[in-house]
């Protein structure tokens, strides 16, 4: 048995030679442990002469103290050796495919409705639904569409024997929301249309976007505000060229269809028409017992699909339809 | 409708080139679909043929020598039957290129050398006759160019015109426009009337006056129906789109394209100089010049003699009584028919004229005098004839009423939010043919009888908006009380497509309209809506499920190498209903193929039913139906055994189901497929959470193993254990189904997990042990099951 300076001196030596735990735990034992060394030396401190005993004992527990302190630092580095070698084997390869489902995706019909409805949310146009299966009256008759008028040859209509039609438009819900309220009315109507005429350019069933805005002071000024700020807004261009042009509705006059001109990366596109519009007629407002001295407004049209394609660069109607998986993952 | 753009320069002075013409037209609410040159750089000159003979070498061809004026003499070789000495046709001489890039060489033709060639119209894209040489009008100088002699020069402007401006289907209308718009004086069409040389008046009678108000009809006698129109009328028409018929056809034609007013001309023997307006009589039969005949309803207005119909009044003149080859004497007629008697017949025989096209539109009804004089004094020129007198006419009761407009000038701003002035306003109106008495606030403004769209002021204002043009109207942003939206959909469409794109759906858009054979596979006990003009059988009838539109998108898919298909969509579906019809919103989706696409990491199990099951759960969860439950049901297009309805409280919220291998053999689908249907409308607002306060004590689980029959449904042992526990179970947990070994056949294992856990207390052993007996005797009692030991 050596001087306390030896046991330190040893002690110090296996711990940093101890490789794991288990040996750093023997050598613990060996020194501080019931019967180690140190404390050995400890318990024979009382046989020591009095004069030996107080510097001898001050020499062990610099010993003791230093032998736990090393302890502690060595068993704080093994632990964290042996974490380390755990994490190691748990390595994985961070470029393999993740696990379950793919992402689904939206249809860009859908990705262009809801845009609309969000721009047009934001000015405070309310969104309200009708019925695809209509009845003469709301979808012609109350639009200033007599049996007899001209304009009904443009709409190709799809009827059931009863004399109900699918609807041609989106505009039969301005009667709806008209005839059982009082005005102001500021609403947008999203929905399926029907025509009945199929080739690359038409297809039977589509999607419009009626707007109705009814109040005290409504210009036409304020229907090429709005929609020109709306065109800005769903092309993301603020320079987008934009015109409005005569054109005949029976339920809106003066009526309008809009022109755009499309900036791209291959240049700045032809005149494109992309809506038409109006002010309500005076004989629509007259039909939902609105009197048009007092209260006026404008109404717009939307073509849902036709707006998808330009912003997306869809070059075929038909595609919408197909829902080819191809075609849908583009807008997921 | 095609205009001649050298025509309507005989009508106004535009100042404007074909193309910022059509930029002001169709700025102007005239809409120009296109623009073609009549002829680019047309190489002919005007030859006469001088001589003719035989050619040495070939029976078919002959030696022409042709007089080119200046130009002197040059000789040629000619196959055309019609090549005659003294014609006038156009020339094409050597080193010039025809419209085809043909080049024309001085050739050796049969030994004989052709010095150029002489044209038909074909060769010079000048129309489709290749049968002969184009004989050009008496009037043509030899040597001159054929673009100056026929001019050529000129542009076709085709427009699409609003069913509002029938006023604008003829050249002088276009003119007006034109005029106006350019604010040039307008045009005023002066038509001399043609003095009678004969004695003849046309017996008419109107007996429909609210359909026809007036007619105007006249007899020209020994006309020579053999004579074509001349070169100039007939290129007009060609420009314009009209086909050449013979001379009195053309002039009838030349005149409607020209005024307006559709024409009619009737061989005088077949009207036996009677002419009576008025309905058919029912079942009366009449073959028209397109020869078909149709069986007359009683609401088809007739020209006819004194027995029977001759014409289509306004649509389309009848075969017998047209002018043909044999045709001496003929009866004009220019006559004003209402739109509304009109088009009933035209559409219900799905007639479309040009005639019929003006009447839908509305004629001008002050014009039927001039149509007649002008086509009289064209017949006259181009066949010859006497002319009789003109009978017109007139129901004055019943002409359309042309009274004055009251308008108010401040509508001008009110409408369109920009003011141009009373002055401008003014200036507008006059510009457009309309006579104005303007005083202060109330102003008359008198529309021209050829505005038959003008009828109250807002018409007005748009006249006004149209002229001054709508790029000046400035853009501002309407003015309106705010207003806190109250139509908040009580069921997001938004979430519940966010949830299936997160669990792999692709949202999908399919025809409303489906075969019948799915209607029969997926709602045979509903009768179906079938429309009566489908666009193709297979798209015949309005679907009552959304899944055979999406099970047919699967096979579209399925057919393109794509395996595993999820779609969804969104949509009303159609049902009738104790004779009602029920257009309602409804959420669907379908499963074709693996649970997820095959990956390194997983087995990748074909779907059924409980991967659905999950997926619609936490669907209808995220839309506020927590506590959904799950009864077996049945559904003709679905597997028998594998379908169930979902129940909200005492509502069906939704379907889902394994379909039946017969629907998949009708669907065309191989394999297995899954569907699911919401009942959008049926899901209701979602209730808002109301909370409960946290337990402070611990929970504690106990585990039971339970043997029931088959026949026991999970739903009733889970219902069972709950009421049993009452309160103080918190959760419940089916967490295996065992069958085999240790387990008779006939029955299965149940593995529960029952959470308890108590608001006011820590259960103790004793408690939860009381309870557990409890479920075990209940279990017993109510579903003869056991506690697995």
């Amino acid at each position: 048995m050596g001087s306390s300076e030896d046991l330190l001196q040893r002690g110090l030596e296996e711990i940093a030679q101890a490789g794991d735990l288990a040996e750093l735990d023997a050598v613990r034992l060996k020194y501080l442990g019931k019967k180690g060394a140190v404390t050995e030396a400890l318990k024979g401190l009382g046989k020591l002469p009095e004069d030996e005993r107080k510097l001898t004992a001050q020499g062990l527990n610099v010993a003791r103290d230093g032998l736990n302190a090393a302890l502690a630092s060595r068993r704080v580095a093994l632990e964290e050796e042996a974490l380390q070698e755990a994490l190691d084997i748990s390595a994985v390869d961070v470029t393999l495919p993740g696990r379950g489902q793919r992402k689904g995706g939206l249809h860009p019909v859908t990705l262009a409705m809801t845009r609309i409805e969000q721009i047009f949310a934001s000015a405070g146009f309310e969104v309200a639904e009708g019925p695809e299966i209509e009845d003469d009256y709301h979808n012609f008759e109350a639009l200033n569409i007599p049996s007899h008028h001209p304009a009904r040859a443009m709409h190709d209509t799809f009827y059931f024997p009863d004399g109900r039609l699918l609807r041609t438009h989106t505009s039969p819900v301005q009667i709806r929301v008209m005839q059982g309220a009082k005005p102001p009315f500021r609403i947008i109507a999203p929905g399926r249309v029907y025509r009945c005429d199929y080739d690359q350019t038409h297809s039977p069933m589509f999607h419009q976007v009626e707007g109705l805005l009814i109040d005290t002071h409504v210009t036409m000024a304020d229907l090429k505000g709005v929609l020109h700020e709306f065109l800005r807004q769903f092309f993301e261009q603020s320079g987008l060229q934009v015109r409005f042009r005569p054109s005949y509705f029976p339920f809106t006059e003066p009526s309008a269809e809009v022109d755009i001109k499309l900036a791209s990366a291959h240049g700045v596109s032809d005149w494109l028409e992309v809506l038409g519009c109006g002010m309500v007629h005076p004989n629509v407002l007259a039909n939902v017992g609105i009197d048009s001295e007092v209260y006026q407004g404008f109404a717009f049209g939307l073509g849902v699909e036709r707006l998808a394609m330009l912003r997306y660069g869809v070059n075929d109607l038909r595609l919408f339809y197909d829902n080819d998986l191809q075609f849908l993952r583009q807008f997921a | 409708m095609k205009y001649s753009v050298e025509w309507l320069r005989d009508w106004v002075d535009v100042p404007w080139d074909s193309a910022a013409l059509a930029e002001r037209l169709t700025m102007a609410g005239l809409e120009v679909d296109a623009i073609e040159l009549v002829a680019e750089s047309c190489p002919a000159i005007v030859a006469r043929i001088a001589a003719v003979r035989a050619h040495p070498q070939a029976d078919s061809l002959r030696l022409c020598t042709v007089d080119l004026g200046p130009r002197g003499e040059l000789e040629v070789v000619c196959g055309a039957p019609n090549a005659r000495v003294g014609l006038l046709a156009p020339f094409v001489p050597v080193g010039s290129v025809l419209p085809d890039g043909r080049r024309i060489e001085a050739a050796d033709i049969r030994g004989v050398r052709s010095m150029g060639m002489l044209c038909s119209a074909a060769e010079l894209a000048l129309g489709d006759d290749a049968g002969g040489l184009l004989e050009l009008d008496d009037t043509a100088v030899p040597g001159a160019s054929l673009t100056d002699t026929m001019k050529l020069d000129d542009t076709v402007v085709e427009l699409g015109l609003t069913p509002n401006r029938g006023d604008c289907l003829s050249l002088l209308g276009l003119a007006r426009e034109v005029a106006a718009l350019a604010g040039r004086p307008p045009p005023a069409p002066s038509v001399p009337a043609v003095a009678a040389a004969d004695t003849m008046l046309p017996a008419v009678t109107l007996h429909v006056p609210e359909a026809c108000s007036r007619y105007a009809g006249r007899v020209i006698r020994q006309v020579d129906v053999s004579r074509p129109a001349p070169l100039w009328m007939r290129e007009r028409l060609r420009r314009c789109g009209v086909r050449s018929i013979s001379a009195v056809v053309d002039i009838t034609n030349y005149v409607m394209l020209e005024l307006g007013q559709p024409m009619h001309a009737f061989d005088l023997a077949a009207t036996q100089g009677d002419i009576h307006v008025r309905w058919a009589r029912d079942g009366e039969a009449l073959e028209l010049l397109d020869g078909t005949t149709l069986t007359l309803p009683a609401d088809a207005l007739v020209i006819a003699n004194a027995q029977v119909p001759l014409a289509l009044a306004g649509v389309m003149g009848g075969l017998a009584s047209g002018v043909g080859d044999a045709t001496r004497d003929i009866l004009l007629e220019s006559a004003c028919f209402e739109p509304i008697a009109l088009s009933r017949t035209a559409r219900r025989h799905g007639l479309h004229t040009d005639a019929s096209h003006r009447f839908e539109r509305g004629v001008d009804p002050d014009g039927q005098r001039r149509a007649i004089e002008r086509a009289t004094a064209l017949v006259l020129a181009c066949c010859g004839g006497v002319a009789g007198p003109v009978n017109d006419v007139i129901a004055t009761n019943h002409r359309p009423s042309r009274a004055a407009i009251g308008f108010r000038p401040r509508r001008v701003p009110e409408v369109l939010g920009i003011d141009p002035g009373p002055a401008v306003v003014q200036g507008c109106f006059e510009r457009l043919g309309m006579a104005v008495a303007a005083h202060g606030e109330d102003w008359q403004v008198q529309p021209p009888s050829w505005r038959t769209d003008l009828g109250r002021e807002i018409d007005l204002v748009e006249e006004v908006a149209r002229l001054v043009g709508y790029a000046a109207i400035p853009e501002t942003m309407p003015r309106g009380a705010l207003k806190i939206g109250v139509r908040a959909p009580a069921v997001s469409l938004g979430r519940a497509r966010d949830t299936l794109v997160a669990h792999g759906y692709f949202e999908a858009v399919t025809f409303s309209f489906i075969p019948e054979s799915a209607h029969q596979a997926f709602s045979p006990e509903t009768p179906t809506i079938a429309l009566s003009n489908p666009i193709a059988s297979d798209m015949s009838v309005m679907r009552p499920s959304l899944l055979p539109g999406l099970l047919a998108a699967a096979r579209f898919n399925r057919n393109r190498q794509q395996h595993d298909v999820r779609l969804f969509e969104h949509g009303l579906i159609f049902v009738r209903q104790d004779n009602e019809l029920i257009q309602k919103n409804q959420l669907a989706g379908v499963v074709v193929g693996r649970v997820v696409p095959p990956q390194w990491s997983m087995a990748a199990a074909e779907a059924d039913f409980f991967d659905l099951k999950q997926e619609l759960g936490l669907l209808l969860a995220a839309l506020g139906c927590r506590e959904l439950r799950f009864e077996a049901a049945t559904h003709p297009a679905f597997h028998p055994r594998q379908y169930a309805r979902v129940m909200h409280g005492d509502r069906c919220v939704a379907t889902l189901g394994s379909l039946h291998p017969k629907t998949l053999r009708i669907m065309d689908l191989q394999g297995n497929a899954l569907g699911f249907e919401i009942a959008w409308d049926a899901l209701g607002a979602p209730a808002v959470p109301a909370f409960q306060p946290l337990s402070r004590f611990p929970s504690v689980r106990r585990d039971l193993a339970l043997i029931v029959a088959e026949s026991v449904a999970a739903q009733a042992v889970l219902d069972c254990v709950s009421g049993a526990c009452g309160e103080a179970l918190r959760d419940l947990q089916l967490f295996d189904v065992y069958r085999g070994q240790g387990i008779d056949s006939g029955k299965k294992s149940l593995a529960l997990g029952l959470i308890f856990q108590s608001a006011s207390s820590t259960l103790t052993d004793t408690e939860i042990d009381v309870m557990v007996a409890g479920v075990v005797e209940a279990v017993g009692r109510d579903l003869n099951g056991v506690l697995r030991t």
